[in-house]
């Protein structure tokens, strides 16, 4: 669903991404690793719009998008989550869900403050997929709770919660079990897992926890200085010498 | 440490002679044709003295000064309060805002004439800081030049009035509609800029309009204004002792009562009152719709925001174009009160003190801003004796909220979105 042909990044001088290419398919884990400074996380700002590629394509679902300006990729149904956790703070947790739902609610000013039938029913719906999904990560005694209050774990979770009530097709999840300790980092390896199983969702993943990575991803592809320097099954990248070589380790 | 202390203290001793000294202690004075530069008397000169022993004793204990001024609020009782429960809270602060509308709307037939002027002014700056508001508080893009909006509802009026004989409450919609629009092109070039380089540029906005009115002087006259703006009707009938277009009839004389002046004066309170109290329900409303929580989200984080989404063009316009339309509203009741407007009215100070009334308030809080507005234009005209020392005051009351409440009078709570699980 998702084709990556020979991506380049550059900035000034300096070419963060030259020619990655990579694709994910229906409902698959796909992670991307490397050294850091690989340029893993350039490659996600390519995906989301956030810059602009130098060169390559990014094709999703048969459609161009490289250069698109990031919210239309998102609502496009491509939606990620930040290396530094990035929620409204001030905003309590049901209010950061229905921020991400904004395109799905009934936007027309008018309706909104004579309070049209149309207008109330998709602020329940609204509110309703929310509380579903608040109850899916185990945080809906937190509902009410202002977003900036939660613990980092469960900012982690609601972050990709508040991606997840947009409705997309594919996640893109930036190192998001960095600073979780081992038994949350187990809750996200099974939450990552049940996204794509339940809920038809393919996932691009950065993450740094081989344990996490090696677990549930079905394919992986191994980024350095830039440039692609294997890809396939966990198994398969495990095996490669250059892989070992730059980012495992010898043990 | 010590000595650092006393070197700070002495510098801005000094630095106070250098200041007050020229300005207080020297006098020019004309005897003939000359201009002959005299000293003061003692009495000025002991003052800057002392004036000079109080910021350097203030400078030396400055540290031990702040700690004790900061530790006063501790005193307040209030401080250790757990705040209200948010649905308590609500219906509380409904019950008492009824309660000040009922009196806000008969009040004005027991005062004077020059009270319900002055609180029909009161309300406009309401009207307007609850505009900025939006702009400001809830969306977070600082808007140096919003007076312009004002000056474009205001003027609306002025010029269809006189080139087309247009009625106030044609004006009023017109007015508000085309201060929006022009939120709407002011907003396109700025969308890209954020704080300080954003309050530049609509500084800059401000200013053109203001210059551009006074400049283009065969349409807007110049610095000569416009006069004979008419005052609002009530359903055809005039306020004036005679009519003054054919058709219509006039007010006392419909419900034969004696001819007073004050009535027109009432009348415009009361629109004035209830625009005020229409801008400040559709706002409240707005802050708890989509386009309201989009405005906080783009906010604090518009990376976030974005990823989600939002469209940051869309967002911002709709904050600077609901912002100007409520500034259009309030500069066509300033016309219509005035009978007269010049540019002189839409000068940068007026977009000051906006946003003072905003971040006195409290940014994003209703009651807050509503409050500041009333203090802000009700207090000058009390101290009326001391109004060279106007902007001085203005300035040191600043300083001090800065200090003890930088939240604001009554501080933002926001309207939370609650989840009711089921039970």
């Amino acid at each position: 669903m998702l084709e990556i042909q020979n991506l380049a990044m550059r900035f000034g001088g300096l070419l963060a991404v030259d020619g990655v290419s990579l694709d994910v398919q229906e409902r698959e884990i796909h992670s991307i690793i490397g050294p850091n400074g690989a340029g893993k996380t350039t490659v996600f700002n390519c995906m989301s719009g956030f810059y602009k590629p130098s060169g390559g394509k990014i094709i999703f679902q048969g459609k161009e998008i490289q250069g698109k300006p990031d919210y239309k990729i998102s609502r496009m149904g491509m939606v990620r989550t930040f290396q530094h956790v990035r929620l409204f703070t001030q905003m309590s947790v049901v209010e950061n869900l229905l921020v991400a739902q904004h395109r799905h609610l009934n936007t027309n000013l008018l309706a909104g403050l004579v309070k049209t039938p149309n207008y109330r029913e998709r602020e329940r719906k609204s509110l309703d997929r929310a509380a579903y999904w608040l109850e899916r990560i185990g945080m809906l005694d937190q509902a009410n709770v202002d977003a900036g209050n939660l613990s980092y774990g469960q900012q982690r979770r609601l972050e990709i919660a508040r991606c997840m009530v947009t409705k997309p097709q594919l996640l893109m999840l930036d190192e998001p079990a960095a600073g979780l300790n081992p038994a949350e980092t187990l809750e996200l390896n099974q939450l990552i897992v049940s996204l794509k199983e339940d809920y038809s969702v393919s996932v691009v993943l950065i993450e740094h926890d081989m344990n996490l990575v090696m677990d549930i991803s079905d394919r992986i592809t191994v980024i350095n200085q830039g440039r692609p320097l294997a890809s396939g099954t966990p198994q398969e990248v495990r095996a490669n010498k250059d892989v070992i070589k730059a980012y495992l380790g010898e043990a | 440490m010590a000595t650092s202390n006393v070197r700070h203290a002495l510098f801005c001793a000094i630095v106070t002679i250098v200041i007050s000294y020229p300005i207080l202690g020297l006098n020019l004075e004309a005897e003939g044709i000359n201009i002959v530069l005299t000293g003061t008397d003692a009495t000025t000169i002991v003052a800057i003295a002392c004036a000079a022993l109080i910021v350097f004793l203030f400078q030396l204990f400055r540290d031990s000064v702040m700690g004790k001024l900061g530790a006063v609020s501790d005193l307040n009782p209030l401080t250790g309060r757990k705040p209200m429960e948010q649905d308590k809270r609500a219906k509380l602060e409904s019950w008492v805002l009824t309660g000040l509308v009922v009196v806000a709307l008969f009040w004005p037939f027991f005062s004077s004439r020059g009270a319900v002027d002055l609180a029909t002014l009161v309300l406009i700056y309401v009207i307007l800081a609850l505009g900025l508001n939006v702009v400001v508080g809830l969306a977070g893009l600082l808007d140096l030049g919003y007076v312009a909006f004002y000056a474009v509802g205001a003027y609306t009026f002025a010029l269809l009035s006189q080139y087309y004989g247009i009625s106030f409450w044609m004006a009023l919609p017109l007015g508000a509609l085309l201060a929006g629009l022009f939120g709407l092109l002011l907003g396109f070039p700025v969308l890209r800029l954020r704080g300080d380089y954003l309050a530049i540029v609509t500084l800059g906005f401000g200013e053109i309009i203001r210059i551009l009115l006074n400049n283009w002087t065969n349409v807007t006259g110049g610095p000569n204004g416009i006069g004979g703006i008419p005052d609002p009707t009530l359903f055809g009938m005039e306020f004036g002792r005679r009519v003054k277009e054919e058709g219509n009839t006039s007010f006392h004389e419909t419900f034969g009562i004696a001819y007073s002046g004050e009535h027109k004066v009432i009348f415009l309170y009361l629109i004035a009152l209830v625009l005020a109290i229409i801008t400040a329900l559709i706002i409240r409303r707005l802050m708890k719709m989509p386009v309201g929580r989009a405005w906080e989200a783009l906010r604090e984080d518009e990376i976030a925001a974005r990823s989600l989404g939002l469209s940051r063009t869309a967002v911002k316009l709709s904050a600077f174009t609901i912002g100007a339309f409520f500034a259009g509203f309030a500069g066509t009741i300033f016309a219509s009160k005035q009978g007269f407007i010049s540019p002189e009215s839409f000068v940068f100070l007026e977009s000051a003190i906006i946003l003072a009334i905003v971040v006195l308030g409290g940014m994003g809080s209703q009651i807050g801003v509503i409050l500041a507005a009333i203090a802000v234009t009700i207090l000058p005209e009390l101290a009326r004796e001391f109004s060279e020392y106007r902007m001085l005051i203005f300035g040191a009351a600043m300083v001090l909220m800065m200090i003890w409440r930088p939240q604001g009078l009554v501080p933002m709570r926001r309207l939370h979105i609650t989840l009711k699980t089921q039970e």
